[in-house]
């Protein structure tokens, strides 16, 4: 996390450098981004001497960060098809969802994960910390088939960048 | 046929499809805001709708402006709406539950009983401390 914030800055000050000193690219919002991340991308290619996880991890949130928007844009599709219809199909349920996350920042991480996903809200999480409530529209007469598809889904990819 | 292409035209019909996308996911989520039986069916439609529509409006901005500046002011409130909504709608869910507001009657309330029970207990023991 530390290692990603210093490279942003880096690859920013960078991409700006670029701009102010040599003109041979047009100022517009794709070239800039492009430079941005070509910095960015030389900057992970060196942790590969000093900070081997980071090198790992990195993929791994850009491939989930890829997930969640289509997760958002088809359950919205879904959630926007049931509010035209003249009669709503939804069968909500409140779910306790048994979390394998000890640590403050995965937990809230899968919260806020689930409340962007249309169709559910982090409710509360449990005293202990083990079981986090979760408020779901669409469920099939199956609480289990769901629960296990927010842990499979979003659970693990968040523990294999947080561990 | 590529290439007489005008590219500001260009531009400007893929950041009007998306400002409209935008627009329309609003629009319906405000509809669905009116039509949903209880509040947290109604939180669920109206924060996630809002959160996609401003993104893509926001998203149709920076490509037909085409500016570097207008690039990092719009990713950065894209990121800090992403960040910022989903807390807002989990805090007004639970504070709706700890004040007790009704959900709607056909749903499935079975894994929450106990934490009701538990709520409603811890409740009526600050109450007799009161009373106290």
């Amino acid at each position: 996390m530390k290692t990603f914030l210093i490279h942003t800055v880096i690859s920013f000050v960078v991409a700006y450098q670029f701009f102010q000193r040599t003109d041979w690219l047009s100022y517009h919002a794709r070239s800039a981004g492009g430079i941005f991340m070509l910095a960015f991308a030389v900057l992970w290619i060196t942790t590969l001497l000093y900070n081997r996880a980071y090198f790992r991890k990195m993929p791994k949130a850009i491939f989930f960060i890829l997930y969640i928007l289509k997760e958002i844009f088809v359950a919205n599709l879904r959630i926007a098809y049931d509010i035209l219809k003249p009669r709503y199909a939804i069968n909500p349920a409140v779910l306790a969802v048994p979390l394998d996350a000890k640590d403050d920042l995965s937990i809230t991480l899968l919260a806020c994960v689930v409340a962007l996903t249309p169709g559910s809200i982090a409710l509360d999480v449990r005293q202990d910390r083990r079981v986090l409530y979760v408020h779901m529209l669409y469920i099939d007469d199956d609480l289990d088939k769901a629960k296990h598809q927010i842990k499979h889904g979003f659970e693990r990819r968040i523990l294999e960048l947080t561990t | 046929m590529l290439n007489n292409l005008d590219s500001f035209l260009l531009k400007e019909t893929i950041s009007s499809v998306f400002i409209l996308v935008g627009v329309a996911f609003m629009l319906i989520a405000t509809i669905g805001l009116l039509r949903f039986p209880d509040f947290y069916i109604r939180m669920s439609a109206i924060t996630k709708g809002s959160t996609l529509g401003l993104g893509l409006i926001l998203a149709g901005l920076g490509i037909y402006f085409d500016h570097p500046a207008m690039l990092l002011k719009v990713v950065a409130i894209i990121s800090f709406t992403f960040m910022t909504a989903p807390v807002a709608a989990h805090v007004l869910s639970r504070t709706a539950v700890q004040n007790k507001i009704p959900f709607w009657n056909k749903t499935n309330l079975t894994d929450f009983q106990s934490y009701l029970k538990k709520e409603h207990r811890s409740e009526k023991k600050v109450d007799e401390e009161r009373a106290k």
